[in-house]
C-alpha cells in the first residue's frame, strides 16, 4: 500500500491536473480560431464554434475560408510582402549589431562604458518618438533625389534595422563577453587583425546568440503593424495590415479573418517549435545572470 | 511583369545586394582605418566596427527623438513655436486626463498580473517531470509568437456579441448567459472600465509565457543547498518558496516586471484593433497615432509622445542600473 501511495505521489496528479486545466484555458482562444477558420460561412454565422467541437460529425468542414482569404482577402500577396519586409530586416541589423558588439566587447576605446550605457538606455525608446521626423526627412529626401523610400520596402528595413540595434548589441555583447578572451589574445599575438578576428573567430563562435536574436527580430518584424502601416502602407500591404482591414470590412465574416490570422501564424509557429531552445536562451540571456 | 513577382525579385535582390553592400562597407572601413599611421590607427580601430551602427542610431533614433521634443512646442503644422500651449491643452482636456488614467490602469494591473501568473505557472511546471513541463510550457508560451493584431482578432471573436435575435457566437456572452447574466456589447461597456480590463486580458494572455519562462529559469538557478537547508529546518513548501526562493530571484522578477511595464506603456495595436480607442479605452500611444494620422496635428502628437518619453525615462535609468548590476556579478 505504501509503495502504491509513493507511486501515486510520484505521478503528481494534483499538479498535472492543474497544468492540464491551465493549458486548456490558455489554448481556448487559439483552438476557437482554428475551428472557426475551418467552418463554412453559413455555419460560422449561426452557431458558436464550440458546437463544432461537441458535434464534429454534424459539421460541414471546409477550407473555403483559407482559399477566400488567400485570394480575395489578399493574404497571399500580403504573405509575400511580409517576407520581403522581414528577411532583410533580420539580416541587416544582425550584421551591424555584431560588428558594434564586437568593438564594445574586445576593443578598448575612450568612453566605451558610457556609450554602452547610452545604448542600453536607447533600448526602451518608443518607436513613436522617431516616426514623424523620420517620415518627414524621408519625404524631403525623396523630393530632392526622386528615390522613392516611403510606400516601399527599404524605408521599413532602415527603421527596423535601427530600432533593433540597441537590443541586438546588448544581447550579442553579453554573449561575446562569455567567449574565452585568451583565444582572442592568442590570435592578436599571432598577428591577426581585428577584422580577421571578428570574421574568423568571433562570428562563428557567436552563432547561438545570433540565432536567438534572429528569431526575436523575425517575430518582431513579422508581427509589426505600425512601421509597416506608416512606411510601406497600402500598396504593398503586409499581413497585419491586411488582417486589420479584413476585420473592419467584414465584421461578420469571422471565418475568413480567422483563416487569415492562422495563415499569418503558421511560419512563426514553425520557427517557434523548431528553434524553441534558441528562443528561450535569447530571452534568458539578458534577464537571468 | 506581375507586381507581386517583381516585389519578390526586388526582395531577393535586396537581400543579396544589401548583405553584400554591408559586408563591403565593413571591409572598406577596415581598409580605411589601415590607411592611417600606426599610432592613430590604434586610436580609431574601433570606428571601423562602430561607425555604421552609430550612424543609424544617431540618424534614426537620437536626432528624430530630439526633433520630436522640439516639435512638441510647435503648432499643428510645426511652423511656429507655441511654447507650452500643446501641453496646457492636453492637461486641461478631460479626454487626455482620461487617457492618462487608462495608461495608469494598464501599468498598475498588467505587469503585476503577468508576473504573478508567471510565478505560479513556473512553480507548477517545476513540480512535474521534464516531459510534462516541456509540453505545458510550450503551450503557454506559444501566444508569444502571435501578433497583437492576430491576438485581437482571436479575442475579438471571443468577445463578440451579435445584435439581439442573432445567434450568440461569442464565448464570453455564452458564459455570462450560462451563469444567468445578460450578454452585453462588451467592447462598449466602460462601466468600471470593463472594456479596458477585457483588452488587458489579451496582453496578459500573450505575455505570461515570457514571464513564466524567465522566472522558471531563475528558480532552477537557485542553489539546491539553500532549499535543502530550509527543509531540514522544518520549513514547508510555501515557506521555502516565499522565504528562500523568492528573495534569490527578486532581480529576475524585477527585470520581467520592468520589461512588461515598458511594453504596456506603449500598448497600441490592441486598442487600435479592438475598439479604435473609442468607448473610453484610449491610451497614450493610440492618442499619438490619432493626433498624427487622423488629425495631422504634428505639434500635439509630438507632445503626446514626449509625455510618454518622460514617463518611460525613469525606467531607462532602472534598466541601466539592472544591467550594471548584472555586469558586476560577472
Amino acid at each position: 500500500m505504501k509503495t502504491f501511495m509513493n507511486k501515486l505521489a510520484k505521478l503528481k496528479i494534483g499538479s498535472t491536473l492543474a497544468l492540464l486545466i491551465l493549458t486548456g484555458i490558455w489554448s481556448i482562444p487559439t483552438v476557437g480560431l482554428l475551428v472557426t477558420s475551418l467552418r463554412r460561412r453559413d455555419m460560422a454565422e449561426v452557431s458558436p464554434w464550440w458546437d463544432a467541437i461537441f458535434k464534429p460529425l454534424e459539421q460541414a468542414w471546409s477550407i473555403d475560408a483559407y482559399t477566400n482569404s488567400l485570394a480575395s482577402g489578399g493574404m497571399f500577396n500580403a504573405l509575400v510582402n511580409t517576407l520581403v519586409v522581414t528577411i532583410p530586416s533580420v539580416i541587416l541589423p544582425l550584421l551591424v549589431a555584431a560588428n558594434a558588439a564586437f568593438a564594445f566587447t574586445f576593443i578598448e576605446f575612450k568612453g566605451r562604458e558610457i556609450y554602452f550605457a547610452i545604448i542600453v538606455g536607447l533600448m526602451i525608446i518608443p518607436l513613436q518618438s522617431a516616426l514623424i521626423p523620420v517620415l518627414r526627412a524621408m519625404v524631403a529626401f525623396q523630393k530632392a533625389t526622386h528615390i522613392q523610400l516611403t510606400g516601399n520596402f527599404p524605408s521599413a528595413w532602415i527603421i527596423h534595422c535601427a530600432f533593433a540595434l540597441p537590443l541586438a548589441i546588448y544581447i550579442l555583447r553579453n554573449y561575446m563577453l562569455s567567449l574565452p578572451s585568451s583565444l582572442i589574445e592568442a590570435a592578436r599575438v599571432d598577428g591577426a587583425t581585428w577584422y580577421q578576428i571578428f570574421w574568423r573567430l568571433v562570428m562563428p563562435m557567436s552563432v547561438p546568440a545570433l540565432a536567438s536574436f534572429a528569431i526575436f527580430q523575425f517575430l518582431w518584424v513579422w508581427n509589426d503593424y505600425l512601421i509597416a502601416f506608416i512606411f510601406v502602407g497600402e500598396q504593398k500591404a503586409v499581413m497585419t495590415y491586411r488582417l486589420l482591414r479584413m476585420l473592419g470590412q467584414y465584421g461578420e465574416g469571422w471565418q475568413d479573418v480567422a483563416a487569415g490570422s492562422f495563415i499569418s501564424l503558421v511560419l512563426p509557429l514553425i520557427i517557434f517549435f523548431s528553434l524553441q531552445r534558441y528562443f528561450v536562451r535569447g530571452l534568458t540571456a539578458g534577464a537571468v545572470k | 511583369m506581375d507586381p507581386l513577382l517583381s516585389d519578390v525579385l526586388f526582395g531577393i535582390f535586396a537581400v543579396i545586394l544589401g548583405t553584400a553592400a554591408t559586408l563591403g562597407l565593413y571591409w572598406l572601413l577596415d581598409r580605411l582605418v589601415h590607411l592611417f599611421p600606426a599610432k592613430l590607427q590604434d586610436r580609431i580601430k574601433s570606428l571601423g566596427f562602430l561607425l555604421p551602427a552609430a550612424t543609424l542610431l544617431i540618424l534614426v533614433l537620437v536626432l528624430p527623438l530630439i526633433n520630436t521634443v522640439v516639435w512638441s512646442f510647435m503648432d499643428d503644422k510645426v511652423k511656429t513655436f507655441v511654447g507650452f500651449d500643446n501641453y496646457i491643452a492636453l492637461f486641461t482636456s478631460p479626454d487626455f486626463l482620461n487617457i492618462l488614467f487608462n495608461n495608469l490602469l494598464w501599468v498598475l494591473i498588467v505587469p503585476a498580473v503577468t508576473v504573478a501568473l508567471g510565478i505560479m505557472f513556473a512553480n507548477l511546471g517545476n513540480q512535474v517531470g521534464p516531459t510534462r513541463e516541456k509540453i505545458f510550457k510550450s503551450l503557454i508560451f506559444m501566444p508569444m509568437t502571435i501578433s497583437f493584431v492576430s491576438a485581437s482578432t482571436i479575442w475579438g471573436y471571443l468577445y463578440v456579441n451579435p445584435a439581439a435575435g442573432r445567434p450568440k457566437i461569442g464565448l464570453l456572452s455564452a458564459l455570462v448567459e450560462f451563469f444567468g447574466g445578460t450578454p452585453l456589447n462588451w467592447m462598449q461597456i466602460d462601466t468600471g472600465r470593463l472594456n479596458t480590463f477585457l483588452l488587458m486580458a489579451v496582453i496578459v494572455w500573450l505575455q505570461v509565457g515570457y514571464s513564466m519562462v524567465i522566472i522558471s529559469a531563475g528558480i532552477k538557478a537557485v542553489p539546491e543547498e539553500t532549499i535543502e537547508a530550509a527543509r531540514i529546518d522544518g520549513a514547508n513548501g510555501l515557506q521555502v518558496f516565499f522565504r528562500i526562493i523568492v528573495p534569490q530571484i527578486s532581480a529576475t522578477i524585477m527585470s520581467v516586471f520592468v520589461t512588461v511595464l515598458i511594453l504596456v506603456m506603449k500598448v497600441f495595436d490592441i486598442v487600435l484593433a479592438m475598439t479604435g480607442g473609442n468607448f473610453n479605452t484610449n491610451v497614450l500611444a493610440f492618442e499619438y497615432y490619432k493626433q498624427f494620422f487622423v488629425d495631422s496635428n504634428l505639434g500635439p502628437a509630438s507632445a503626446v509622445v514626449t509625455i510618454l518619453l518622460i514617463l518611460i525615462a525613469p525606467l531607462m535609468w532602472l534598466q541601466i542600473r539592472t544591467v550594471r548590476h548584472q555586469e558586476s556579478l560577472r
